[in-house]
């Protein structure tokens, strides 16, 4: 058995397949850097991530490839799901052996499985724009709180950059204890330290009552009235309801607030 | 912004409700210099669902729920004993802008019921749009009523600022609507719904010369019928919305399953739940219509006014041509796979853009998404030589079809006594 140890990153993953190519030798298993190694193995190669090398596998890639295959590479990545980066390398070596692009063959297991991932994660990034509430703090800021279950973030920062071009908002994911903030001229990736007691918000996701602006309250007290009003009785659907609105986003919902 | 905002906003909301189509689809602009937001088009977003199920994507109000008519289907008319209220234009504004800010709300979807006059209503439909978009510089999506008999100056008005216009159809024959409505007539809805039509016509040859025009009713139009009001067929409701799909910019006509909520009225029929089902079928004939290729008068006919509402209608068509089965995946057109009960419009595309590689299989069409329970009757593809619907006949394949029949819940045993008819 051949493993590849590498520092799970995206560029690193690509500089596995350009040292798979120049030794000859392909993986059996991709290893994190740090983690144990199995009991029984041939050999074991340590990658170290290299920007030119990874540009240059990106860039072959680029020649057989669609751009919206390449973006369906690199959003799938994004899904951190155990196994994800052995299936990408499986199929940029698929990609790189084909005379021609294998983006359309269904028909692969591999190929299959990679639109399956993207097509998760590309739900998970639309249910971003749909559940993300904003809570308008007093020194009128947005904070959105969220939890996506893929790393979705990046991917819909244009989008509120573009939509709220005049507010000054904080996006945060409270599982991977990062965000972005914006501050009307640019986005910026933000961090904190969560240990402050005033900085509860970024573990609760909801705003104290010293933080949040005077009239939130109100309008968030508006919304829910609104959601309850607009639900029509007689056609109550709560399945319905909950598949379209998984439980798992009601935490930061305003209006699943008690 | 204050209490009586709360109150006017849930009577408004709630009269509002009965509206069905929430959509916010259909333009596409990005946000400008200096302007709020904007619209992603496409499919549109959805920001929330109510407990129904339905989605919330705009804020769907009433800008007043007075109303001078007397339609008999509708909670708002005149004769009902309801709270009303009207909201001023400048709540309204910013309300939607609050919620927009927040991500409650892809924009606003306003209605209202006839004060005065049609002209007067719209006049103020008109106008909280245009303070939205001219004084307030709101890029979101924007879906006006326009009420019917209102006069085609200010339909032109209300196109300029919103993306959207729908004028209700409610009754799909005119003889019906008069019985329920006696102040409407279908000459009143298809009016405006023809001078928003010429009205993007127009826009379009006016933006071919200049390219900055602005642009009129980018999102088109759509419409609503009330299924299960009046004795109306299947046939007749899809017969006309196939007529309204012909037009250049209807995108959507609504079904909307009546809701018994003036009981009072002999007019009506009394339903103890409105007709889910009988409205779901409608919607999967629509779709038929929009996206698989389909004509009405296939999917209903004059022997079968009715769509069948065990099995839905794709598989009902296919159970009546057998003759037209089995479909080749290898070799068949993308049209004619389409018509596969069991296959999408996204399996579909699937199978026509892999079967280039390789031939295609039982298994790699199920690893694709394709319902092979339902497909299997329908299909020949690489190995299978199979039992299909002419070998098992469509009837005892509809059986095998019909969901299992509902268990007894109290696990009482029934005895069958005779019936007066067998005495």
């Amino acid at each position: 058995m051949v493993l590849f140890v590498y520092d799970y990153s995206f560029e690193g993953l690509l500089t596995v397949v350009f040292e798979a190519y120049a030794r000859k030798r392909f993986p059996d298993a991709l290893l994190r850097e740090g983690c144990p190694l199995p009991l029984f193995y041939d050999e074991a190669i340590t990658v170290l991530t290299d920007e030119g090398r990874a540009g240059r596998v990106w860039n072959a890639l680029k020649k057989k490839l669609s751009p919206m295959a390449l973006g369906c590479l690199s959003q799938c990545w994004l899904s951190e799901r155990e196994g994800v980066d052995l299936l990408l390398f499986r199929y940029m070596r698929k990609t790189i052996d084909a005379r021609m692009s294998i983006e359309t063959n269904f028909a692969d297991p591999d190929v299959l499985a990679l639109s399956r991932i993207w097509k998760k994660v590309n739900a998970e990034r639309i249910r971003l724009l749909q559940f993300v509430r904003f809570q308008r703090a007093s020194d009128g800021t947005y904070f959105g709180a969220l939890e996506p279950d893929y790393n979705v973030l990046p991917l819909v920062v244009d989008h509120f950059k573009d939509r709220f071009a005049d507010q000054r908002w904080l996006l945060y994911d409270i599982r991977r204890r990062y965000g972005f903030y914006y501050d009307l001229h640019r986005v910026e990736e933000v961090t904190f330290d969560t240990g402050d007691e005033r900085e509860q918000h970024l573990i609760t996701g909801l705003l104290r009552d010293t933080m949040i602006a005077d009239d939130e309250r109100f309008f968030q007290q508006l919304w829910k009235a609104y959601f309850h009003s607009i639900c029509i009785r007689e056609r109550l659907n709560p399945r319905k309801h909950k598949q379209d609105m998984p439980v798992r986003y009601w935490k930061y919902l305003t209006e699943k607030q008690p | 912004m204050d209490e009586k905002v709360l109150e006017k906003l849930k009577i408004l909301a709630e009269s509002a409700k009965y509206d069905v189509s929430c959509s916010s689809s259909g333009t596409v602009r990005s946000n400008r210099q200096g302007t709020l937001g904007n619209t992603v088009g496409g499919w549109g977003i959805c920001h929330s669902f109510a407990e129904d199920g339905r989605c919330i994507s705009l804020l769907k109000v009433m800008l007043t729920n007075y109303c001078i008519y007397d339609c008999a289907y509708c909670i708002n008319r005149r004769t009902n004993d309801l709270r009303r209220a009207t909201f001023s234009v400048s709540e309204l504004v910013e309300l939607t802008i609050a919620f927009y800010r927040r991500n409650y709300i892809e924009g606003l979807f306003l209605s209202s019921g006839v004060v005065r006059n049609p002209d007067y209503t719209m006049e103020r439909l008109v106008w909280v749009a245009k303070d939205l978009r001219e004084v307030h510089r709101f890029n979101g999506y924007i879906h006006l009523k326009s009420i019917p008999g209102a006069s085609g100056e200010l339909v032109r008005q209300a196109g300029l600022y919103a993306d959207r216009l729908s004028v209700n159809i409610e009754i799909p024959t005119e003889c019906h609507l008069k019985m329920l409505a006696p102040e409407k007539d279908h000459k009143s809805v298809f009016g405006p719904m023809r001078s928003i039509q010429q009205g993007v016509l127009e826009n379009k040859e006016e933006r071919k010369l200049f390219r900055h025009a602005p642009r009129f009713v980018p999102a088109g139009q759509s419409t609503q019928m009330i299924i299960g009001a009046t004795p109306e067929t299947d046939r007749d409701v899809l017969s006309l919305s196939s007529m309204l799909y012909q037009r250049p910019t209807m995108r959507h006509v609504y079904y909307s399953g009546y809701v018994s909520v003036n009981t009072y009225d002999s007019r009506l029929p009394v339903l103890k739940q409105p007709p889910l089902v009988r409205e779901n079928r409608l919607y999967q004939a629509d779709w038929l219509m929009r996206f698989y290729q389909f004509r009405a008068d296939e999917i209903v006919d004059e022997k079968n006014p009715f769509l069948d509402l065990e099995i839905d209608p794709k598989l009902a068509w296919a159970l009546r041509h057998p003759e037209q089965f089995p479909v080749d995946v290898n070799k068949a057109d993308y049209e004619r796979i389409l018509r596969i009960p069991g296959v999408g419009v996204k399996s579909a595309r699937l199978i026509v853009a892999s079967r280039r590689f390789s031939r295609l299989g039982y298994y790699e069409l199920k690893k694709m998404g394709v319902v092979m329970k339902r497909a299997r009757y329908f299909i020949t593809c690489s190995e299978l030589p199979m039992q299909t619907v002419n070998e098992i006949t469509p009837r005892r394949l509809r059986d095998m079809f019909l969901p299992p029949a509902a268990k007894k819940s109290d696990g009482q045993l029934t005895l069958p006594f005779p019936t007066d008819e067998n005495t």
